[in-house]
C-alpha cells in the first residue's frame, strides 16, 4: 500500500496543514530542521534506530544511529558556536560525501547559520564565485581539497575560518585554518538550538542561469513541511525502508531527499562515497538491500550501456521502489527497468529554486514512460502561452512550465538578487525555463529548456559563466558555449573558439583548453569538444548568435538569419 | 611504451590531483576512488587517443577500463597494437 494512494482524492483534500500535524508544528512556532532530523526522531523513540550506512570507495564502513546524528550535529553545532560565528552567518560545506557532509548539514541548522553546500569537485574560480557572493564565514572542507581554498582565501576577506575535517598533522595548518574531528572530539549531550521560525534562512544552494554569474537560492526552514511531505508520498518513504539517494549533497537533491526527507522521517539511508561503476552500484544494493532507489537519468543510462549480464550476478529484490530526477527520463530507460528490474523509474521533476518535487510520476498511479507526471497536491502548475503568460485552456499545446508561487520550500529570494528573483515570474506564475506540454489526463511533458543554460548530467551549465572562463585562456579571442546531444547525459558542453594571433589550432591546444576550464570551472563545465573557427555568427550589433551554432548541433532549422552579420 | 604506466599515472597526478593529494600508484582507484569522475574522464581518454595517436571507442572507454593506471594501460596497448 503506497503512502500516496489516489491523485484526485489526495488533491480534493489537500492542505500543506497535513505535513504541519504530522511533524507536530504550529503556525508561529520554532522550527529547526536540524531538530526535526536527529533529536525528534530519538524523541519518538527510534535513537537506536540506523539512521545513516556509509560506505567508502575502500569498502570501509560506518553506521550512525539516530542518537549518534543528534550527538555529532550538537558537536558540529557547538564547534561552530565556540569559533564565535553567529546565526545568520553562511558557513559552507565542502567536502565528499563522507559522514560529516551529512550530519554537519544538521549541525550548521541547529546553530542558526545557513549551510552552503558545494559540489566538492568545483575548481577554484567556481568556488570562489559563490563564497564570495554569499560572504561566507567559513568553510567545512577536507584536506583533498583545501589547496583549492587556499588559493582563493586571500580575495576572501569574510571568510574566517577554515576547518579541516580529517586532518592529519603531517603538514603544518595554515592561516585562517583548524582541525575538528567529529568522532574524536568529546560528544556533546546537549546544545542549545538556536530558535529558528518558519521565514528563517536555512540552506543556500547556487544555481547557473543564462546570463550573470551563479545565483544563491535562498530557502527557509518552513521548507521542511514540502520536503517531508514530498519524500512521503512521492518517494513512498516507509518505516522500514533502505533508501538510497545516490545524489550528492552539493546540489539540492543531495539535501532535499539526501538528508532532510529521509532523516525528517525517521527511515534508514545509505551512501556510498565513491565513484561510477555498475557493478559497485549493483553490489551497494544487494549489500544493503536497498528498498527505494533515488537516481538520475544520466545513470540509468550509464546502466544501460553497463548491459543486462551484469545484474543477473546480483540479487536486486530488495527494490521496491525506483524514482529519478535531474533531467528528462527517456521512455526507453523507463522500459528498461521494467525489464530488468520488473518495475519502472518514476520520473520526479522540481529544481534548486523549488525546493522540493513538484511534478512527478506518483507510486501506485501508471507510469506514462517520457511524461514527468502530474503536479503534486497544492502545488498548482500549469502551461502558459509564452506570448502573453497565460495558461492555455486546452491540452496539448506547447509553452513555458508555470508554477503558482506559495508552497513552503518555494525559494525565497536569490541571494542580493532580487532583480533577478523578480524576473523569474510573469502574471503571477513562476517560470521554470522549460517549455512543455500537458496531455488530456494532466500529464506533462517536457520539450526543452527555454534559455540557454545546458542540462548536463542533470546538472545546470551556464554558457556565459563558461565563456567568460574560456577568455582568460591565452590562446582563446572569442567564445561561444553551446549544447550538443549526448547519449548518456543527454547534453554537454561544446565550445567554438576563435583563437588570437600567433595560435594555431591542434588536438593538444584543444585538450589544454578543456583541462583549463575543469580545473577553473568544474568537471561538469569542461567542453567535450572545442571546434575552432575563423569566426563567430554575430548580430550587426556584435551580439554572438548562440542559437545558430546550437541548431546546427541539435540539426535543428536555424531560423530567422536576417540579424545576422555578413548576411 | 615502456612508460607508458609512468606517463599514465604522471599525467594523473598532475592534472587531477591537488597538490595535498594521497599519493596514488599504478592500482589506485581512479573513477571508483572519485579521482577522475565520468566527465574529467573526457579529457583523460583525449590525452590518451593524442599521445599514442589511437582512437578508443566509447563503448570501451568505461569507467571500469579507466579505474586504474594498470587497466588504462592495458587499454591503450590495445588499440597500440591493433
Amino acid at each position: 500500500m503506497t503512502h500516496f494512494g489516489n491523485y484526485e482524492e489526495r488533491a480534493k483534500n489537500f492542505s500543506w496543514a497535513i505535513s504541519e500535524q504530522e511533524l507536530g508544528y504550529q503556525p508561529g512556532q520554532v522550527i529547526n530542521i536540524g531538530w526535526y532530523c536527529s533529536d525528534r526522531i530519538c524523541q519518538q523513540g527510534k535513537a537506536e534506530k540506523v539512521a545513516l550506512i556509509w560506505e567508502g570507495f575502500t569498502g570501509e564502513k560506518k553506521i550512525f544511529t539516530y542518537n549518534d546524528i543528534r550527538l555529532y550535529s550538537n558537536t558540529f553545532a557547538r564547534f561552530i558556536t565556540d569559533l564565535g560565528i553567529k546565526a545568520g552567518e553562511r558557513v559552507c560545506l565542502f567536502m565528499d560525501r563522507v559522514p560529516e557532509l551529512y550530519i554537519g548539514f544538521l549541525g550548521i541548522l541547529k546553530t542558526g547559520c545557513i549551510v552552503q553546500p558545494l559540489f566538492s569537485a568545483f575548481g577554484e574560480e567556481s568556488l570562489f564565485v559563490r563564497l564570495e557572493n554569499a560572504a561566507t564565514s567559513a568553510i567545512f572542507t577536507q584536506k583533498k581539497h583545501v589547496s583549492k581554498v587556499r588559493k582563493i582565501r586571500d580575495k576572501l576577506p569574510h571568510l574566517k575560518h577554515i576547518i579541516i575535517v580529517d586532518y592529519d598533522g603531517k603538514t603544518p595548518l595554515q592561516e585562517r585554518e583548524v582541525a575538528f574531528s567529529m568522532e574524536k572530539s568529546e560528544k556533546v549531550e546537549h546544545y542549545e538550538i538556536y530558535p529558528t521560525y518558519a521565514e528563517t534562512p536555512s540552506v543556500l544552494h547556487y544555481t547557473s542561469g543564462t546570463t550573470g554569474m551563479p545565483k544563491g537560492v535562498k530557502h527557509v526552514h518552513y521548507s521542511l513541511i514540502s520536503q517531508y511531505l514530498t519524500a512521503k508520498w512521492v518517494l513512498d518513504l516507509h518505516d522500514e525502508d533502505i533508501y538510497w539517494c545516490t545524489a550528492d549533497p552539493g546540489w539540492v537533491t543531495g539535501t532535499s531527499y539526501g538528508i532532510i526527507g529521509p532523516f525528517s522521517l525517521g527511515v534508514t539511508q545509505c551512501v556510498l562515497d565513491s565513484g561510477f561503476s555498475a557493478e559497485a552500484w549493483y553490489r551497494f544494493i544487494e549489500k544493503n538491500r536497498v528498498t527505494v532507489w533515488y537516481s538520475a537519468p544520466t545513470a540509468i543510462r550509464s546502466l544501460m550501456k553497463a548491459g543486462d549480464e551484469i545484474i543477473k550476478k546480483f540479487d536486486l529484490s530488495s527494490l521496491r521502489h525506483l524514482a529519478s530526477v535531474g533531467e528528462p527520463l527517456n521512455p526507453e530507460a523507463v522500459n528498461w527497468s521494467i525489464r530488468v528490474f520488473g518495475k519502472p523509474f518514476h520520473d520526479t521533476y522540481w529544481q534548486t529554486e523549488t525546493g522540493c518535487i513538484v511534478i512527478t510520476n506518483f507510486p501506485g498511479m501508471p507510469v506514462k514512460p517520457g511524461s514527468m507526471g502530474r503536479p503534486f497536491p497544492g502545488i498548482t502548475a500549469t502551461i502558459l502561452n509564452p506570448n502573453n503568460h497565460e495558461p492555455y485552456p486546452e491540452p496539448g499545446r506547447i509553452g513555458l512550465i508555470g508554477l503558482k508561487p506559495g508552497w513552503p520550500s518555494m525559494m525565497r529570494t536569490y541571494w542580493n538578487n532580487e532583480e533577478a528573483y523578480k524576473n523569474k515570474f510573469r502574471n503571477g506564475w513562476y517560470l521554470t525555463g522549460d517549455r512543455a506540454r500537458m496531455d488530456k489526463d494532466g500529464y506533462i511533458w517536457f520539450v526543452g529548456r527555454d534559455d540557454d543554460v545546458i542540462n548536463t548530467g542533470g546538472h545546470l551549465v551556464s554558457p556565459f559563466e563558461v565563456e567568460s572562463a574560456l577568455l582568460e585562456h591565452p590562446a582563446v579571442a572569442e567564445s561561444a558555449v553551446v549544447s550538443k546531444p549526448d547519449p548518456i547525459n543527454m547534453e554537454v558542453v561544446k565550445a567554438f573558439v576563435t583563437l588570437k594571433p600567433g595560435f594555431a589550432a591542434s588536438k593538444d591546444l584543444e585538450l589544454d583548453i578543456m583541462n583549463f576550464i575543469r580545473k577553473k570551472l568544474s568537471p561538469l563545465a569542461m567542453p567535450q569538444e572545442i571546434e575552432f573557427v575563423d569566426s563567430l555568427p554575430k548580430t550587426r550589433s556584435g551580439k554572438i548568435m548562440r542559437r545558430i551554432l546550437h541548431a546546427k548541433e541539435w540539426g535543428e532549422e536555424i531560423g530567422d538569419t536576417s540579424t545576422l552579420e555578413n548576411e | 611504451m615502456d612508460d607508458l604506466k609512468e606517463i599514465i599515472k604522471n599525467y594523473v597526478i598532475n592534472e587531477y590531483l591537488e597538490p595535498d593529494s594521497d599519493p596514488i600508484d599504478y592500482d589506485t582507484p581512479l573513477i571508483s576512488g572519485g579521482i577522475v569522475d565520468s566527465f574529467s574522464m573526457v579529457s583523460l581518454k583525449r590525452f590518451l587517443e593524442n599521445k599514442y595517436n589511437i582512437q578508443i571507442p566509447d563503448d570501451q572507454a568505461t569507467p571500469e577500463a579507466f579505474d586504474s593506471v594498470n587497466k588504462i594501460a592495458d587499454l591503450v596497448r590495445r588499440f597500440v597494437k591493433a
